[in-house]
């Protein structure tokens, strides 16, 4: 809870002098890793962050993109995987609420919320169905509260999670472009605290954030209350109505210490402050402790004295609590006094920014020794194979989850919850489609391409709709930095995720980067989380459904990439193998031509191929359209395969099409004019899954049977502890 | 005419409403916060949908006990037509405007799916435009949506033909599959599932058209469409 000694000594010859215990406890919540970045933002400048349609504006906590017509987009990604491992259900809501006051921030509403959840194995640990449980709970909870849809994400289970959670949420706001917060402020402007009083609650967050986790300090996990954030944003955006506000920032990690400190550093002002003046919920609280809360539901904002009045009616509206705090000075200090003495006087350069590393990094040792090819026993029976994967937790329907998130609110959600991408319509007739995608099995095996494959599988996701990729957000998830094999890893899938976007312009608007996450088993596997953004200018492609007669066609070449596939981690318990590798050109050739083939509307519906390979994408279809279909393996384009690798590769840049027979002609010819890899595969019809190898039958499934497995297993796992049977 | 649409602190789905009484259907309707009264010249009333006060206590109960329901309690009994969704209808039982109570669904789980509901009164200004056994695919999303009256009060709402929706299947274990009923002289109305999430096509996966009706039914009543 406090600096290194390197750090120390930097301080003392960076202000010239011993600091106050007061500015000792702001400093090390502001260094801290959660706060400043020290060890990757460095690097984290490889990422191309410009574009067209990027907006940069100052002091922003989330990024912003022009939709045309006047109206912007805005998104950020947070994640709160400490807090939600001790107490899930608080850790998850307050995630939620973070996320939400950063989009908030720019002056846009908030219009939904994606998460992305990493938990132990849920079939046999019971503290991961515990955590799992809550941590759902406590996002449906605050989210619906809020009125703001849940309208995407991903959950999945691996034994390097254990006792552990990763709780990412993505969130998306909408406004119009003059409505966006231009941050400036000048001297004798006043500061004004806004929202829920100050606690002893998250006391010390940020820095709990930065360690590894030892101990259940639950004092240092916030209290969520989504009521008062409700009204928070009501009340932010009629004074952003009545431009009432000249500069804002949430109160996130390090409380007061940070959002002081970065919104001086960022305008270039200095603020002074008493912390007498802090509307509290409990006596007796130090400067330092008011300093370093984490409450939550809590904005700064920047007003002049004239229009302080018209604010105060505001909140006295909404009846929030409000106290004006301090004011703006011209000379780059922080300065915190309680009364007349001084606690703390820093300049705010120093807060804002720590010393940045530059860490050693090396080639860890267990990629030398991966197994790269196994002796498996060889499978038996494919039929009872796919039937184990679909009721298995990662590829199971995660309908328990989202049923309980309240994805309708809004009147936005044009695809819902359970497809490829989620897609919402915007006020000037466009369409935003969204998706986040971690692959940790990937990118244990190969930080690199896995990174780039979760790039890449959120690409493909949105194009399903009809969308083109037009930004992403980057959550960089590892263990403890200081050990140069995971920092390794940490820039390999940095270099991969910057690779990526230059070729496919697309640029990076936002991220996170959260180090430390160890279980007493380890480090967790690399866990960098994509969130992509897409924009579907005319009306998006929304799954039709499939009928008798219906055609399939495979776009893309299956090659030999078990490695971390579910396949080999689930059926086999088996890590190592070949990681699926991103061929760019492929993949830009791909998702072009599946984009002009849905704006040709030659495709009743396009879907991903990926988690659990053809096998699955191809059984996720006919459960959710309850039609049978026969697949011919040798027809599937690619690499010459044995049949475990044809249905169960994770190949990335493979999309599955349907088309009635009316445009298939069409749809064959579009494919062939643009030289992708593809083949017409199978037919729709009858009640069984089934995949032929020349003509011998190796998988005959139940359609009725497998969704009932599909649908069910997740929710028996968790209320019953054991899978859905036949 | 002028619908009032009654917002209170944590009020979330006034907006959707809103939007669908003006863009959609092209009515005069006006947001009133919940802390005065009503002015005398509202033709209909809409309690939307959110977790008013947070949902402490009990969905819906302070707002029961907001100024503005007074007014609200004044015009029902003067026969104007008031529509509560979802927390607008729980707040309609924790008034007393309607009979029953809402309680946790029986999966103890916020349920957000969409559900086909089966009209079974087609006499409310919301359902006049419907015809007996029609059906309306139509979202719910909610935590305490299972409509529970004891079996005297039942009793009484098959007498008086108060009960107006009710699901085609048992969706949260409610009395009798019930999702909507309505007062005695059938002018107030309450229902769990969300119309305004389903009256326009490009939101509605199945058919926006039997929820367009429950609007074009108050268009109706109001004499503004024939």
């Amino acid at each position: 809870m406090s600096l290194e000694s390197r750090e120390l000594s930097e301080l003392k010859s960076r202000i010239g002098r011993d600091p106050t215990p007061t500015e000792l406890q702001i400093v090390a919540a502001e260094w801290s890793e959660h706060c400043s970045y020290k060890s990757s933002k460095k690097h984290l400048k490889m990422l191309p962050m410009t574009g067209k349609l990027v907006i940069n504006e100052k002091g922003y906590d989330s990024g912003v993109l022009d939709v045309g017509d006047g109206y912007v987009v805005t998104a950020h990604i947070e994640s709160h995987n400490h807090p939600s491992a001790v107490e899930p259900y608080g850790g998850a809501a307050t995630g939620v609420g973070g996320v939400i006051r950063d989009i908030l921030s720019a002056g846009t509403r908030p219009i939904a919320i994606f998460d992305g959840l990493r938990f132990g194995d849920i079939e046999k640990d019971l503290e991961a169905r515990w955590l799992f449980k809550n941590v759902v709970a406590g996002i449906a909870d605050y989210g619906n509260c809020l009125g703001i849809p849940t309208i995407g994400g991903e959950v999945e289970f691996d034994e390097c999670y254990e006792n552990y959670a990763l709780v990412d949420v993505a969130a998306l706001g909408f406004g119009k472009k003059e409505g966006l917060i231009k941050n400036h402020a000048k001297k004798g402007d006043i500061v004004v605290l806004l929202g829920g009083s100050t606690g002893r609650d998250g006391i010390g967050g940020s820095q709990f954030a930065s360690d590894a986790l030892e101990s259940d300090n639950r004092s240092a996990v916030q209290i969520p209350d989504p009521f008062i954030e409700k009204l928070i944003i009501e009340a932010v955006l009629q004074a952003r109505n009545d431009k009432l506000i000249h500069a804002m920032k949430d109160l996130g990690g390090g409380g007061l210490s940070c959002a002081i400190s970065e919104i001086a550093d960022a305008l270039e002002i200095g603020i002074e402050m008493d912390v007498d003046l802090v509307h509290t919920r409990e006596d007796n609280l130090s400067p330092d402790e008011i300093m370093i809360s984490e409450s939550q539901e809590r904005m700064l904002i920047i007003t002049s004295r004239a229009k302080l009045k018209k604010l105060e009616k505001i909140c006295k509206r909404f009846r929030i609590g409000y106290s004006v705090i301090g004011h703006v000075k011209s000379d780059s200090q922080m300065r915190i006094k309680k009364g007349k003495r001084t606690f703390a006087s820093l300049p705010t350069d120093v807060v804002a920014n720590a010393t940045l590393l530059d860490l050693p990094a090396t080639m860890p040792s267990y990629l030398h020794t991966i197994e790269t090819e196994n002796k498996l026993r060889p499978i038996s029976d494919y039929t009872k194979i796919l039937t184990k994967l679909l009721g298995s937790p990662n590829i199971a329907s995660k309908i328990w989850v989202y049923g309980q998130y309240d994805h309708e609110v809004g009147i936005r959600t044009v695809i819902k919850p359970g497809c490829d991408a989620s897609v919402l319509r915007l006020d000037n007739g466009k369409f935003l489609s969204a998706k986040i995608d971690g692959n940790p099995k990937h990118c244990y095996i190969n930080p690199r391409q896995g990174a780039i494959g979760c790039f890449e599988e959120a690409c493909r996701n949105v194009v399903c709709t009809g969308a083109k990729p037009i930004g992403m957000l980057d959550h960089l998830q590892f263990g403890n930095p200081n050990d140069p094999e995971i920092f390794w890893t940490f820039l390999e899938s940095l270099k991969g995720l910057t690779d990526f976007a230059k070729y496919f312009k697309i640029p990076c608007i936002g991220g996170k980067v959260s180090l430390y996450n160890e279980t007493h088993a380890g480090p967790i596997k690399p866990t960098p989380v994509i969130g992509v953004i897409g924009l579907a200018e005319k009306k998006p492609s929304v799954p039709q459904t499939i009928t008798q007669g219906d055609n399939l066609i495979i776009v893309g070449k299956t090659k030999d990439e078990l490695g971390g596939s579910e396949f080999f981690e689930y059926i086999h318990k088996f890590i190592g193998g070949r990681c699926p590798v991103v061929d760019f050109e492929d993949s830009k050739k791909n998702m072009k031509s599946v984009l002009s083939a849905i704006n040709n509307n030659l495709a009743k519906s396009v879907h991903d191929c990926s988690k659990g390979g053809l096998a699955v994408a191809v059984s996720e279809l006919c459960m959710t359209n309850q039609i049978g279909c026969k697949v011919s393996l040798d027809k599937v384009p690619g690499d010459k395969l044995c049949a475990d690798k044809i249905l169960f590769s994770e190949s990335h840049s493979r999309y599955l099409l349907t088309t009635d027979s009316k445009k298939l002609s069409k749809l064959v010819a579009l494919l062939k004019k643009n030289k992708v890899s593809f083949k017409h595969i199978g037919k729709f019809g009858s009640d069984s899954i089934q995949f032929n190898c020349k003509t011998k039958s190796i998988i005959s499934l139940n359609v009725t049977k497998s969704r009932k497995i599909w649908l069910h297993s997740l929710s028996n796992l968790v209320l019953h502890g054991k899978r859905a049977s036949q | 005419m002028k619908v009032g649409v009654i917002v209170f602190p944590g009020s979330n789905c006034d907006r959707d409403m809103y939007h669908v009484l003006t863009d959609v259907f092209n009515l005069d309707a006006q947001y009133y916060w919940h802390d005065k009264g009503l002015p005398k010249n509202i033709d209909a009333i809409i309690l939307p949908g959110g977790f008013s006060y947070g949902d402490r206590l009990r969905a819906g109960v302070i707002a029961a006990h907001s100024p503005i329901i007074k007014d609200v309690q004044k015009m029902a009994e003067k026969g104007i037509p008031v529509l509560g969704v979802c927390n607008g209808f729980q707040i309609l039982t924790e008034s007393g405007l309607l009979p029953g109570v809402l309680l946790k669904n029986k999966s103890l789980n916020f349920m957000c799916k969409w559900t086909s509901l089966i009209v079974d009164n087609n006499t409310t200004p919301f359902t006049n435009q419907f015809k007996i056994n029609d059906r309306i695919p139509i979202p719910i999303a909610n935590g305490e949506g299972r409509y529970f009256v004891d079996e005297n009060t039942m009793k009484k709402l098959k007498k008086k033909n108060q009960i107006v929706f009710r699901y085609d299947m048992s969706v949260n274990g409610s009395s009798d599959r019930i999702a909507g009923v309505c007062n005695e002289d059938g002018n107030v109305v309450g229902m769990m599932p969300h119309p305004e999430r389903a009256a326009e096509s490009e939101i509605n996966p199945t058919d926006s058209r039997p929820s367009s009706l429950i609007f074009e039914s108050l268009l109706v009543k109001m004499g503004v469409k024939n």
